[in-house]
């Protein structure tokens, strides 16, 4: 269970960026982008899973154990910033092949104005 | 290219030795020493927080939530500089869409707006909370443009209001952090009434602030995917 999650989170990350140092598109860049992001969150959810516990919505008097909403909130930012990050990115896809007439990465030698 | 290929491999490989040595001295994963859920729990139990995620976000740590909902602001405002508005309106595209898709698009676009508005009101108490609920209705807004109608949609969302909508929304965040200011003493402190433990109006600030942020979210996708459409429709290089 430890070595599935921990090395999951691991893997997204390492394939994600292998995935935008190969990238022969800008789109194909940006979604590698955020398959690397996705690492964290596997990583994040898997440091607040306790074994038997319910999802963090409780009743008044609780006793039953719940996992931690501390690093479930901050998968809620993490996906929140991916998703402004990548339509950014992808604006500025749509404005360089407006501007260079391409979207290969490696064809693109300089900036220019 | 195989040079590059190379350092990235070795790179990597350096990366994944330093994971493995980090990941080792980590504790098991689904272990029951979790001292922020500790503190949460009885904190949210007290403010009449069901859902202690959403408790996280607008209460606890607030303040968190208001950069994050800049982050959402900036990143709008950065895609509407980057791509302008386009002067002259495309000619209208003759495509075909299947009947079956228009029937969905149309079936669901009711559907899609009710349960934006139920996760977005019920944020304090069911799973959900403004970043939900705000993107549900932003792409259920986009229904209509599945379904084959793009006039309907241009018709139906009034882009001067919403761009409005998302200032005031996220002003309105700031402003209620100031009201917490003068009543409570500090910044973004829950300082409306309680109320009682799983009613709609209940933990204080905590579906105002979800509110605020359910309308600036989706306000500022349909913004966004505005000018997406319209740099995109005809434009294929």
């Amino acid at each position: 269970m430890t070595a599935v999650c921990y090395g999951l989170a691991g893997w997204l990350l390492l394939i994600g960026c292998g995935g935008i140092v190969r990238s022969r598109h800008l789109v194909h860049t940006v979604v590698s982008l955020s398959v690397a992001q996705s690492g964290t969150y596997v990583l994040l959810l898997a440091i607040g899973y306790q074994k038997g516990a319910g999802a963090p919505i409780v009743g008044q008097r609780q006793q039953v154990p719940v996992v931690d909403p501390t690093v479930q909130a901050l998968t809620l930012t993490d996906i929140v910033v991916s998703a402004t990050i990548t339509a950014l990115l992808l604006a500025l896809t749509v404005q360089i092949s407006r501007r260079h007439g391409t979207v290969d990465p490696d064809e693109l030698r300089a900036l220019r104005g | 290219m195989r040079a590059r290929d190379g350092l990235a491999l070795a790179g990597g490989l350096g990366v994944a030795g330093l994971l493995v040595a980090a990941f080792l001295r980590m504790p098991a994963v689904g272990g029951t020493v979790h001292v922020y859920r500790d503190l949460v729990l009885p904190a949210a139990q007290h403010a009449n927080t069901p859902n202690l995620v959403s408790s996280v976000n607008f209460d606890l740590r607030a303040l968190d939530t208001l950069g994050e909902e800049t982050i959402v602001a900036a990143a709008v405002v950065g895609v509407l500089t980057l791509l302008p508005p386009r002067r002259k309106a495309l000619p209208p595209e003759r495509g075909y869409v299947l009947p079956t898709v228009r029937f969905t698009g149309y079936l669901l676009l009711p559907v899609a707006v009710v349960l934006g508005l139920d996760v977005v009101l019920h944020g304090h108490l069911t799973p959900g909370g403004g970043f939900q609920g705000g993107v549900v209705l932003a792409t259920g807004w986009h229904l209509l443009y599945l379904a084959g109608s793009h006039s309907a949609l241009q018709r139906l969302r009034p882009l001067t209001w919403l761009e409005h909508t998302e200032a005031a929304a996220t002003g309105l965040y700031v402003v209620t952090g100031l009201a917490g200011l003068l009543a409570a003493g500090s910044f973004l402190a829950n300082f409306l009434p309680r109320g009682s433990f799983g009613s709609l109006v209940s933990a204080g600030t905590v579906p105002l602030l979800s509110v605020f942020v359910g309308m600036e979210v989706a306000a500022g996708v349909v913004v966004l995917l505005s000018r997406f459409l319209a740099h995109g429709l005809g434009h294929a290089r």
